[in-house]
């Protein structure tokens, strides 16, 4: 049953990873993106972190993707106003691609994964375990971040604030 | 600023105040007042079982009256064609023949009256300016119609019938705002 | 194991009929209501006073024709309405319709699923719940849904935000995100919205812009945008979206009645001493009471207050609704502390 979920899942998310680089209309990918993180919910429910699953959906699927597609609508992209590239990119863009993803099997392929070892617990992903591990082994992290975060937004607003003085 | 009228206004937009700026305590008095229409008397007229009560100064299709004896009262002299805003009425006039006596009250009657029930303005001036009693705007609704032609209503539909008498006293009990030019 | 799936089954289908017969007579229930409120008796026609209007309407839109228009994405165009109103459905999952009822040895518990992480859930229900719309109106290739599609999920994001922070409290106060929990929590008088009230003022108010209703209809705004996100559906597609704002409506209605007003909790009801499975059913029938009185809340207020500017909708999301909430945590983080540290 697992195993069926795990393997229908990974088609999905594959096919739509696909579906994303290679569809022509903006919004199909965006819809396929879309698609793909719910299919990676799938999985991280698959492994019982219910709350990283459903942070996924409402981060990324909820509210991300909600803006990448606003601003894909309004750009109106269409076949016509497609930037033509000289075939010379192109070629040069597959062939960086191809070497890239060449590094990356080998890499992957020469790697030995080490075993797991501390004990698999399935209550792990659980938002109590998650919360106390957040704010106990990793506070320091933790709150750099959200400081990180905090900067971003302060970053944000003036940037999109009007500039006054000028 | 001095204007030429002297009756300009600045009008300048009121600041709200602290209990309006929260919107919820004025929101909660609009609530108040709709809710209190929940429990008014409900103004609808159920239509097909009940009708609204029609105005006494209620005026519709008109009519040509008879007098007692079933005479046409019309005598087809265009007071009320002349009188019409709308230039609704018109009027083809006949002699009376030996042996029609019976038909028309007076030596003129018309032979054809047609009124555009299209232009008509439903004013009640024909009514007012007929001096034989002849025309009067009933409490009658006018009926809708498929074609335009069928809204010119000519003496078929104008003229009451001599076993259907159409009741027209409503409309010679004048009111009191009623005052008849005089001169 | 399999009576176990047999009882969720018919849960979900109980479920799924009363929540589309529910959104069906919020229909007819917001046109009565508009007009008792406007001094008018409503339809009364369909049946004894109009109770088959609902049906009347459904015959009428399966019967119209179904129009897409030309230059329109059709495979979007028809996905619309379709997510608008899976995802409206998809909330009713978490709710806790009552107490479990004991049948025999089998206990049959009324949530289809208590998970532990239910209001997250109900979030992300909600913030893909915009996707219907966005898609439908951009598929549309029409200028007037595409902006209405645009206010729609500007509004519904910003609206999220404040949604959530506004819950953030609630959950620390009770101390769990199970949906289940926090209604078992508030037995008796123990109610959220006596703990909690700005976050529950805040709540609502989001639960306005959430669903699109007035005061918050901007999307929708007919004087502006003719029908907004659905001007070009017509038939079914039509009928699906103003289907999907109904259940929302139920939807969010059930979790206002849970999360703040005890759920399927009655006061003095366990005194009564009254066998455990009546009693559930009581819970459950004050349940939808309290359900019922938060969807006439939405209709009445609909037919009071005016619609907000846009302007006016944005600086009340942004800079009134997540600050409170912001400032609500933060009392409620310190009266928690406080209340470790003094102990009362």
């Amino acid at each position: 049953m697992q195993a069926a979920l795990f393997y229908g899942l990974s088609i999905v998310a594959i096919m739509c990873a696909c579906g994303v680089v290679v569809s022509r209309n903006p919004i199909h990918s965006v819809l396929f993106l879309i698609l793909t993180f719910f299919s990676i919910s799938g999985h991280y429910i698959l492994m019982n972190a219910q709350f990283i699953a459903l942070v996924n959906i409402i981060v990324y699927a909820g509210a991300i993707m909600v803006l990448f597609l606003f601003v894909v609508m309004l750009l109106n992209l269409n076949k016509e106003s497609e930037p033509h590239k000289s075939d010379l990119v192109k070629i040069i863009a597959a062939t960086s691609a191809g070497l890239f993803s060449l590094v990356l099997v080998g890499v992957l392929k020469g790697a030995t994964l080490p075993a797991y070892e501390g004990m698999m617990d399935s209550e792990n992903g659980l938002v109590k375990n998650l919360g106390r591990v957040l704010f106990q082994e990793f506070l320091l992290p933790f709150e750099l971040s959200s400081i990180l975060f905090l900067s971003a937004m302060v970053g944000a607003v003036l940037l999109g604030k009007k500039n006054v003085q000028a | 600023m001095l204007t030429l009228s002297n009756r300009k206004k600045v009008m300048e937009q009121e600041k709200l105040s602290f209990s309006e700026k929260l919107y919820l305590p004025v929101i909660a008095k609009g609530l108040l007042i709709t809710i209190k229409h929940l429990f008014k008397r409900k103004a609808t007229i159920k239509y097909p079982e009940q009708t609204r009560e029609f105005a006494k100064v209620y005026r519709g299709h008109h009519v040509l009256k008879r007098d007692e004896q079933g005479r046409e009262n019309c005598t087809a002299c265009g007071l009320c064609a002349v009188a019409c805003p709308a230039e609704a009425i018109t009027i083809v006039a006949a002699e009376r023949k030996p042996g029609e006596e019976h038909l028309y009250r007076e030596e003129k009657y018309a032979a054809s009256y047609d009124i555009n029930m299209l232009r008509c303005i439903f004013c009640g001036l024909c009514e007012e300016a007929c001096p034989k009693d002849a025309i009067y705007l009933t409490d009658r609704i006018v009926e809708t119609e498929y074609e335009r032609e069928d809204f010119i209503y000519g003496k078929d539909k104008l003229v009451e019938k001599i076993d259907q008498r159409i009741d027209v006293s409503k409309r010679k009990i004048k009111s009191e705002f009623y005052q008849p030019i005089k001169n | 194991m399999g009576g176990f799936l047999l009882s969720k089954t018919i849960l979900i289908v109980i479920i799924f009929v009363i929540t589309l017969v529910i959104a069906m007579y919020s229909t007819i229930l917001e046109r009565k209501f508009a007009a008792w409120l406007q001094d008018r008796i409503g339809p009364n026609r369909t049946g004894p006073g109009g109770i088959l209007q609902p049906l009347a309407d459904g015959v009428k839109m399966f019967m119209k024709e179904e129009i897409i228009p030309a230059n329109a994405h059709k495979f979007l165009f028809i996905m619309g309405p379709m997510l608008a109103m899976t995802t409206a459905l998809m909330a009713s999952v978490v709710i806790p319709w009552g107490k479990s009822l004991k049948i025999g040895d089998f206990v049959m518990d009324l949530q289809v699923a208590d998970l532990n992480i239910g209001i997250l859930y109900v979030f992300g229900v909600v913030s893909i719940g915009v996707y219907g719309i966005m898609i439908g109106g951009w598929a549309s290739n029409n200028k007037f849904s595409l902006l209405g599609a645009l206010r729609a999920s500007s509004q519904m994001i910003s609206y999220e935000l404040a949604m959530s922070l506004s819950l953030v409290a609630v959950i620390m106060s009770t101390g769990t995100l199970s949906m289940g929990e926090i209604a078992a929590q508030q037995s008796g008088w123990h109610w959220n919205v006596f703990t909690q009230p700005l976050s529950f003022i805040i709540f609502i108010i989001c639960a306005f812009a959430e669903t699109n209703r007035t005061p918050f209809d901007l999307p929708e705004c007919e004087t502006e945008l003719i029908g907004g996100y659905h001007t070009e559906y017509s038939s079914m597609g039509l009928g699906f979206y103003l289907f999907a704002e109904y259940i929302n409506m139920f939807i969010s209605s059930a979790v206002m009645a849970t999360i703040f007003f005890g759920g399927y909790n009655m006061p003095f009801l366990d005194q009564l001493g009254l066998a455990p499975n009546v009693e559930a059913l009581i819970g459950t029938a004050f349940f939808f009471g309290k359900i019922a009185f938060f969807i006439l809340f939405f209709m009445w207020v609909r037919w009071t207050i005016p619609r907000f500017r846009y302007d006016q909708l944005m600086n009340l999301g942004w800079k009134v609704m997540i600050p409170l909430a912001l400032v609500n945590i933060l009392i409620t983080g310190s009266v928690l502390i406080l209340r470790d540290h003094f102990n009362f």
